[in-house]
């Protein structure tokens, strides 16, 4: 069974705990000025944002068959079977080719140290090994964050909409984009109202690449038969014709 | 005679300048990090040096295993006297691809992570492995000019016995890695305009690889005819150009139904910088593709030349408009490259023309073509019997 968070936007109330929570599990700074950046970057991993009266909360999604993972060259992305993906410092030589990939715009990079790493958020992969909930989960004063098991939270995000049908946008965000994140969201609203991507493809993103990467044995096999047999017919013509040439 | 200093010229002292902005950059791309000489951003990851550097350098080196292909594969002999520049070309421009990802990794140091550390996955790990490959084998193709100049006679034979599975794996490394620069983006279909985003960028990256070889190939001929004072090839680049053209109108079909087909022509209709840069990047093929099939412009050395220039910007614009214009409206930035990174990219083109005239200079690069000469004087019956593939 793998490990999700359900963000309930409705039960937010902006207090920014699970940023302060979060700064110090990493060992981060965190200060009023940071508190006002409404932006995960490589010093904020999890950030709250104001839309009008209601908040969102971005933080790695964590997606099912993560896109950074697939596309990472060296390894040094993995999804872990408990849920979280987990990064590998030591692994990584800085392509960035997470941060492009990432529908979600989740990845930061350390632009201005001279030994820069990716930062993003590991879903508190430690403690949860541990059988503890994430930090931002533990610092959560409204459960507003939760954390569980992947099925069971949406099993109750489908309950708490059916409870109160009144008070919810009558899906889940996380459930299909990018073909199922283990980050899930419940809003009042239209999602994109609360600043979530709503264009992000309802497939996961790996297949897509695949798709091309899994023609490379046949395409290396018949290339190799087809230049092979080319190269022995226009060379044995040119052998025949220098034969010819010696006899005239 | 007494030795003088070089002299100083207009084009050398520009080349100078060059350098020494370029080592300047690289000062503060090794003290401030990629933070202190790019634009780049968590939003736009990749700028300049992925979508010129790399994307258009492998591309421009395309020349390499195309004309290995013809004269070795399809055993075209006549193209031989062009092959040993394509070879270099080939070569300088992969190596010089190596050393501006030293300068874009965030990590240069880690640059053999890939070589241990696998994930057969991702299209990047596919490409630095076929990178790595290739250019041995470039180096291996190049060294003969090398060891006949000093008169090494027995690993010229070694190299020789080996020289057709070697050229076979070159041309299919280069077709796995040229399509798979493509591959790199096809994992963002939401982040990318759908004017370039297209489930055969693969395909797309290969065919204009090839045309650009090709175009490189009479760029560098009609140069070094000019640098070293030699005649130029004419009949040969002719009927070069004569498969350059066959070559852009299959690629700008295959765009034309692939937007078709993806319902995207309708984004023309639409006044937007990627609109124009589209257009851009289609008349810079377009334009010389129709020139190409008038025997007068093949034949007339200006021209011709004129005409590869156009396709090496169109296909440089291409891999621009790739890299860059088709993620800037997704990504919620603006980028504009920083003069530090135009700086590099500058220095490190430089540093290629240069090298390559040393190399041609003091290595028998163009001498094959001096053992067999009279081509101009046939040019009529060359040109009218062209017998590739």
């Amino acid at each position: 069974m793998s490990k999700a968070i359900l963000y309930d936007s409705t039960l937010c109330i902006g207090c920014r705990a699970c940023e302060g929570a979060c700064a110090e599990r990493w060992g981060l700074p965190y200060n009023e000025k940071v508190a006002a950046e409404e932006i995960i970057s490589a010093h904020k991993l999890t950030a709250i944002e104001t839309h009008g009266e209601r908040y969102s909360r971005r933080l790695c999604m964590h997606c099912v068959e993560p896109a950074c993972a697939s596309v990472c060259p060296v390894g040094a992305l993995q999804k872990t079977a408990l849920g979280p993906v987990v990064y590998d410092p030591e692994k990584c030589f800085g392509c960035r080719y997470c941060l492009q990939a990432c529908a979600f715009q989740v990845p930061s990079y350390e632009w201005n140290l001279r030994l820069p790493h990716m930062r993003k958020c590991d879903m508190c992969y430690e403690r949860q090994s541990r059988g503890e909930p994430t930090a931002c989960a533990a610092a959560c004063p409204t459960g507003a964050t939760k954390c569980g098991e992947r099925n069971a939270l949406i099993a109750e995000a489908h309950q708490r909409i059916a409870d109160k049908p009144d008070g919810y946008f009558h899906k889940i965000y996380g459930l299909e984009e990018a073909g199922g994140t283990s980050v899930l969201y419940l809003s009042a609203v239209p999602f994109e109202q609360i600043g979530l991507r709503t264009n992000v493809p309802h497939q996961a993103l790996p297949a897509l690449t695949w798709g091309a990467l899994e023609m490379v044995p046949d395409v290396v096999s018949t290339g190799t038969v087809l230049l092979g047999g080319i190269w022995w017919i226009t060379n044995r013509r040119a052998e025949v014709a220098k034969a010819e040439g010696k006899r005239k | 005679m007494t030795r003088r200093l070089p002299k100083i010229t207009v084009w050398r002292a520009i080349f100078a300048a060059i350098m020494l902005v370029g080592l300047y950059a690289t000062y503060r791309r090794i003290m401030y990090g990629l933070g202190g000489v790019t634009n780049l951003s968590d939003r736009f990851p990749w700028g300049l040096w992925i979508a010129f550097d790399i994307l258009c350098g492998v591309g421009l080196a395309a020349g390499g295993f195309t004309l290995v292909a013809i004269v070795h594969i399809f055993n075209v002999e006549r193209y031989k006297p062009i092959l040993r520049p394509a070879i270099l070309t080939a070569f300088l421009g992969y190596t010089l691809v190596v050393v501006a990802l030293l300068y874009d990794l965030g990590r240069p140091d880690r640059l053999w992570h890939p070589v241990v550390m696998w994930n057969p996955h991702s299209a990047m790990f596919e490409v630095a492995w076929c990178v790595m490959l290739y250019t041995t084998v470039l180096f291996l193709e190049f060294i003969p000019v090398v060891l006949e100049k000093f008169g090494w006679h027995k690993p010229l034979g070694w190299i020789h016995n080996i020289s057709v599975p070697l050229m076979i794996a070159g041309v299919l490394l280069s077709t796995l890695h040229q399509s798979s620069l493509g591959t790199l983006f096809l994992i963002v279909p939401e982040k990318m305009y759908p004017l370039w985003y297209s489930p055969i960028l693969p395909l797309l990256f290969y065919i204009s690889a090839i045309a650009v070889g090709l175009a490189m190939t009479i760029f560098e001929s009609w140069h070094s005819s000019r640098a070293f004072g030699r005649a130029l090839e004419l009949p040969l680049l002719a009927s070069m150009g004569r498969v350059l053209a066959v070559l852009l109108s299959v690629y700008l079909w295959v765009r034309c139904l692939d937007l078709m087909h993806r319902h995207a022509l309708g984004l023309l209709t639409r006044n937007r910088t990627e609109t124009w840069l589209f257009l851009l990047e289609i008349a810079l093929l377009a334009v010389p593709a129709a020139l190409l099939f008038q025997r007068s412009v093949r034949m007339n050395p200006g021209a011709l030349y004129a005409a590869a220039v156009m396709v090496i910007f169109g296909f440089i614009c291409n891999r621009l408009n790739v890299g860059i214009t088709a993620l800037e409206a997704s990504s919620g930035t603006n980028y504009v490259p920083r003069w530090s990174e135009i700086a590099i990219t500058l220095a490190i083109v430089a540093a290629g023309f240069a090298i390559f005239r040393i190399v041609a200079e003091y290595f028998p690069v163009f001498e094959v073509q001096a053992r067999e000469p009279a081509f101009s004087e046939a040019r009529e019956t060359a040109e009218a019997r062209v017998e590739v593939g």
